[in-house]
């Protein structure tokens, strides 16, 4: 922290000096000392707050449960030297990892994890495909309005709309109560504490993640080729996937990425709306750490929830450099 | 040939965005039930509008997160705007893939494993939790939605102007206050009121990063909603619905009005050349 600040300071006192600098000759000067300032201050912040922290767990991870404040005892501390860090490294365990080897609570968690989340994550294609279609397709001037109002939903509280649908959801909750009204159904649905309450929560969750960049492609699209092959004789649902779908890639990668990974680490939803048979990582993650303040076991759980999520992350942001270059 | 929708187009639209709002409707219908009961209606009514004022644990909670809030999302629309112009305006330096991926990962980064690694951050360096470990982490994830809302402004950014500005003579600071900033102030805008409600909303990383005295209102809200789905929650959420949306709607009519006075201008300035 202390580190972080002085480099503000220090970056404005730069930053100060180049505009004083500017006049004249000491111009170029005055660029490279603003190009420092700009690049510099926030990358250290991130460094600092984001990247070293996995370090720190990662440590962590590797130290032993302790009844204690912090509860577990430190291991490769660097106030005994080179001899220290050595004895140190004799030290570390891996026995957190072991215990997550283990015991099959850990590995279902993540395995049932990827699967409701890539689950979900095509059912959320699913929905906001069309929606982001025919959105694509509404007249220009009625298009802000529709963007307006997937992104409204956004800005609402995340928290507030995974509630929402306790009310609804529940055995005597409103969706089961108009059913029955309807003459659907005679007994209540058991929705809630299921899968299926999960899926429902991560698909109304992250649909605008999903409209959102398949909107973008699509409307960007030349939709007279749509004409031209219908034209050709080419009936309009092989027109869509042979020419539609594969346009939108970009679209459908991103917001797939955009819910997917989120969502194998979701909390909130699987534990208001999952009950307690259900099993998700972040939600034992979090048990780990206020249930059982264990916070080795659940710092190793992070780093291997980090590891599976790693190669997505990377390929999120290969395609939003790429995105960024097709802009330019 | 956009000027009609086909049949499956509406039936697309009236479905999704009925999927989208129904729930939001139901909430806030249900905040006016007179009935304990939330499922029941018992007629309309204002009393859990009523009680909340005089609920002070949920007051300060409230009081904490916007004061959390507003700090957060001064402080990461700075940093965001820097990281954006980092990011645009300068495409080779030392280390930039980390500095991409660390703004880009951050973006979908699992939130308990964000709240786990920066509660051991604070721990690791002796910091005591509590309003400032929270407001530094919702900076350090709010900065990073700032940077790509920043930085898509900048990237259809007309660069002449500031070539313009700097021929004339003015410094490179002066051009970025003068020049700059005003053109790409809607986006800065925008980025401030999407780290705000971001962090309005947080649950999982206060949870991690708060410490005792700095509750925050999710982190009440939820330990509520654990209890069981109560009326006077369906009344915070709707207040906190309509703060948002009445924040949303004002900052798109206010930039709507603007674009419409540039163009005027724009048009104004043609003629008189003409």
């Amino acid at each position: 922290m202390a580190r972080a600040i002085e480099t503000t300071t220090g970056g404005e006192a730069a930053a100060r000096a180049g505009a004083q600098a500017g006049e004249g000759p000491g111009t170029r000067l005055a660029a490279a000392l603003a190009s420092r300032f700009v690049i510099l201050v926030p990358y250290l912040w991130l460094l600092f707050f984001f990247l070293v922290p996995f370090g720190i767990v990662f440590k962590i991870s590797l130290s032993h449960t302790a009844i204690a404040m912090p509860p577990y005892t430190p291991v490769l501390g660097l106030g005994e030297g080179l001899a220290g860090l050595f004895a140190g490294l004799r030290e570390l365990s891996f026995e957190n990892y072991l215990w997550l080897v283990d015991d099959a609570l850990y590995l279902n968690a993540y395995v049932s994890s990827v699967v409701i989340a890539a689950v979900s994550t095509l059912l959320t294609l699913v929905v906001g495909y069309p929606l982001a279609y025919a959105m694509a397709r509404a007249p220009g001037s009625l298009r802000p309005v529709l963007l307006m109002l997937v992104i409204l939903p956004f800005w609402t509280s995340f928290l507030i709309r995974v509630y929402a649908w306790i009310g609804i959801l529940k055995p005597e909750g409103l969706l089961n109560q108009f059913l029955m009204w309807v003459g659907v159904i005679d007994t209540p649905l058991l929705i809630m504490n299921t899968h299926t309450a999960i899926f429902i929560g991560i698909v109304y969750s992250y649909l605008p993640f999903m409209v959102l960049p398949l909107y973008a492609t699509l409307e960007k699209m030349d939709f007279s080729l749509i004409e031209a092959a219908q034209d050709l004789g080419c009936p309009p649902m092989s027109a869509f996937w042979k020419i539609t779908f594969p346009l939108s890639l970009p679209g459908v990668v991103a917001g797939c990425l955009l819910v997917f990974i989120p969502a194998v680490g979701e909390f909130v939803i699987p534990d208001l709306l999952g009950g307690s048979q259900t099993l998700m990582i972040g939600k034992t993650l979090w048990n780990e750490f206020f249930a059982n303040r264990d916070w080795p076991v659940a710092s190793a759980v992070a780093i291997i929830l980090l590891l599976i999520l790693v190669l997505p992350i990377m390929f999120f942001q290969r395609a939003q450099a790429r995105a960024q270059e097709q802009e330019r | 040939m956009q000027g009609k929708l086909s049949r499956f187009n509406v039936a697309a639209l009236v479905l999704g965005f009925a999927f989208l709002y129904l729930p939001i409707v139901l909430l806030i219908v249900y905040s006016f039930n007179a009935s304990r009961l939330v499922t029941v209606w018992g007629g309309f009514s204002t009393r859990w509008y009523v009680a909340l004022f005089s609920n002070q644990g949920l007051l300060d909670a409230a009081w904490v997160t916007a004061r959390v809030a507003f700090v957060s999302a001064t402080v990461a629309t700075v940093l965001g705007t820097l990281a954006a112009l980092a990011l645009t305006r300068y495409t080779r330096f030392r280390g930039r893939f980390l500095f991409s991926g660390m703004v880009f990962a951050p973006l979908v980064m699992p939130e308990v494993i964000t709240g786990l690694s920066l509660l051991l951050l604070f721990v690791a360096v002796g910091f005591d939790r509590g309003f400032m470990t929270v407001t530094l982490a919702h900076i350090t994830f709010t900065m990073c939605f700032v940077a790509v809302v920043v930085q898509s402004r900048l990237i259809s950014f007309d660069r002449s102007l500031e070539e313009a500005a700097q021929d004339l003579g003015a410094t490179p600071t002066r051009t970025f206050f003068q020049v700059t900033l005003p053109v790409i102030m809607p986006a800065v805008v925008a980025g401030w009121m999407l780290a705000f409600t971001l962090s309005l909303d947080d649950l999982v990383i206060a949870s991690f990063t708060s410490g005792p005295g700095a509750t925050t209102l999710p982190m009440k809200i939820y330990s509520q909603v654990r209890l069981g789905v109560t009326p006077e929650i369906n009344a915070v959420c709707t207040i906190l619905i309509a703060i948002v949306t009445v924040g949303v709607l004002a900052a798109a009519i206010v930039n709507k009005r603007r674009d419409v006075q540039r163009q005027r201008d724009e048009q104004a300035a043609q003629q008189a050349e003409a």
